[in-house]
């Protein structure tokens, strides 16, 4: 197995992007992401010192449109396809639990 | 018949809209069952909008360029009221509050939407057996993959249940399912085709085009989709291409370079099948008949474009997926607090591929890697810019194949990642450079199964695209492909 990522980092990048792994899949992502981590190393080893990053392939900047009135999306449509909405809103669960 | 054929005779009365309709949802009806290239067929809402057109021509008026064609949609481009899942447990049971603009142009130029085609889960994958809900079989030998991840749109046209489909391409989804599927799948400029009610997998290299039989039809469809949406940041603000006009021009004249590194040279990335290096150089052969000049060049740094796209498509992912939390649409697995349902819903909603590379993501954007990966893949892009704009300097298009291999067994390659991730190296650089490429059936492989052969042009290049695609066709079509 390579060591490029460790068990720990998989649990912690896990948690940053609110996914629950059972033991089995921490296990299998840690083979796994080092195997694509290790591809990567050619790009990893580059020396591209002075070249600058292309983030986009457009050389946009700001993208302005005229400031007109425009409709919206209708609200009951888009509320309708939440999971629970009240009051012309979307209802989630406490943000602070008892877990907090 | 092509689309071509169908539009001309419905728009002059001599067929109804409704009858092409009904002799697509037939074929669909026989043997979708066994393919499974639709998540959904809508079946009634098609017969209202072949109706409409009908009534459209009786009426005196013209109904559009593509009037009554029946065309597939992958499943990532949202349909207003109609179920959009990006084949995700996540998106189960979504419907739309509004139409892709792709969406929308293509209704408007008298086309009928027949259904929603199968994917790997958000686009992720070069098979489509990623998908929440079950494989697509490639037509052409129902034991093998259709590529992806717009499998179910290369299937549905290969198998004549939509004359026309679309699909995305982020690394390749369009041009390696149409060679799988031995039909025509065209990638634009990034910017060309409008991006708005295309679920995001990664924004800088997303991109929306065509599947079809014909390199015509292909030109068709894109003059439609194309041109400028004030709805998509992105969009390139310009007038849509004449591709049409130029089919016949020929490639007299034109500089075709071999791009070496992507066509089995030495030096070159490695697992290239020798039967399709053989293709690849026969359509160099017949482009050169054709009055074109054939060059070797070389892009060095088109053998990083895979460890590269694997750091910056999964960066993007990771962002843009995060919105799947389980509070606007969607799934939702709830919890005793926000937090704990974000991650529940997300836990059960993405399969494994996708969690994998949000994982991967979200790792390569993460305090004190960001720099030695993600930022390194970005000056690998400003690299590869450099190195094609050298090359485009002295040659007008490029030619390689458009995947290693011909289709693959079901199962062959699902077991790891890198195996499925190496389809994609000679179809991601065009990604990353944000530069139009087309794949266009040259013949067969040593099984007997279709080879495709991609030509690569700098942005905004899609009328020599065309032009060049055009001769490939028609030496195939006489057999100098066999």
């Amino acid at each position: 197995m390579s060591e490029r990522i460790t068990r720990d980092e998989v649990v912690h990048v896990a948690r940053l992007a609110r996914l629950t792994l059972t033991d089995a899949e921490i296990d299998e992502f840690t083979g796994q992401l080092g195997d694509i981590l290790e591809h990567a190393a050619d790009v990893e080893a580059l020396d591209v010192g002075d070249i600058a990053p292309t983030s986009h392939p457009l050389p946009l900047t700001n993208v302005f449109r005229a400031d007109e009135r425009r409709e919206s999306l209708d609200r009951e449509e888009v509320l309708a396809q939440a999971p629970a909405a009240e009051n012309g809103q979307y209802r989630v669960p406490p943000v602070l639990g008892e877990s907090q | 018949m092509s689309a071509l054929e169908i539009a001309q005779q419905v728009r002059s009365g001599q067929r109804q809209a409704v009858d092409v309709l009904e002799e697509h949802l037939a074929r669909i009806a026989a043997s979708d069952d066994e393919i499974h290239a639709f998540n959904l067929v809508i079946a009634d809402a098609a017969r209202e909008t072949a109706a409409r057109v009908d009534e459209t021509v009786a009426s005196g008026e013209d109904p559009g360029p593509l009037a009554g064609v029946p065309v597939a949609l992958k499943d990532n481009m949202c349909t207003r009221g109609i179920a959009t899942t990006c084949s995700s447990k996540i998106l189960e049971g979504w419907e739309p509050p509004y139409d892709a603009t792709v969406v929308s142009r293509l209704r408007n130029a008298g086309a009928v939407a027949v259904g929603k085609t199968n994917l790997d889960e958000f686009a992720m994958g070069s098979s489509t057996e990623n998908s929440a809900f079950g494989p697509t079989r490639n037509p052409l030998d129902h034991s093998r993959v259709p590529g992806g991840s717009s499998g179910g749109s290369a299937a549905a046209v290969a198998a004549g249940f939509a004359t026309l489909a679309l699909g995305s391409d982020t690394g390749g989804s369009i041009r390696q399912p149409a060679a799988f599927c031995g039909v025509v799948g065209m990638k634009p400029t990034y910017g060309a085709v409008s991006r708005y009610g295309l679920i995001a997998f990664g924004s800088s290299l997303d991109q929306i085009g065509p599947f079809s039989r014909t390199v015509a039809e292909s030109a068709a469809v894109l003059e439609v989709i194309g041109g400028h949406d004030s709805r998509d940041s992105t969009s390139i603000d310009r007038p849509t291409f004449d591709l049409q006009g130029v089919l016949d021009r020929g490639v007299q004249g034109m500089r075709i370079g071999i791009l070496t590194e992507l066509s089995g040279g030495s030096g070159g990335v490695e697992g290239i099948n020798s039967d399709v290096i053989a293709r690849t150089q026969a359509a160099a052969a017949a482009l050169e008949a054709a009055g074109a000049s054939i060059h070797e060049v070389s892009v060095p740094s088109s053998t990083l474009g895979l460890s590269a796209y694997y750091l910056v498509a999964p960066a993007e992912a990771s962002s843009n997926l995060s919105r799947y939390d389980g509070v606007r649409y969607g799934l939702r697995v709830d919890a005793a607090t926000t937090g704990e349902m974000n991650a529940a819903t997300r836990t059960a909603g993405f399969g494994a591929e996708v969690k994998r590379r949000i994982m991967l993501g979200t790792y390569a954007l993460s305090a004190g890697y960001y720099d030695a990966f993600y930022g390194k893949a970005l000056k690998v892009r400003t690299l590869m810019l450099q190195e094609f704009a050298e090359v485009y300097a002295d040659v007008d298009l490029l030619l390689t194949p458009t995947a290693p291999t011909t289709a693959f067994a079901l199962g062959e390659r699902t077991a790891d990642p890198m195996t499925m991730y190496v389809n994609d190296v000679c179809t991601i650089p065009s990604n990353l450079t944000g530069h139009p490429a087309i794949s266009v059936p040259f013949g067969v492989g040593d099984d007997g199964l279709p080879v495709g052969v991609q030509i690569l042009g700098p942005a905004l290049s899609e009328p020599s695209i065309y032009q060049a695609a055009a001769v490939l066709e028609s030496a195939a079509g006489e057999g100098s492909a066999l």
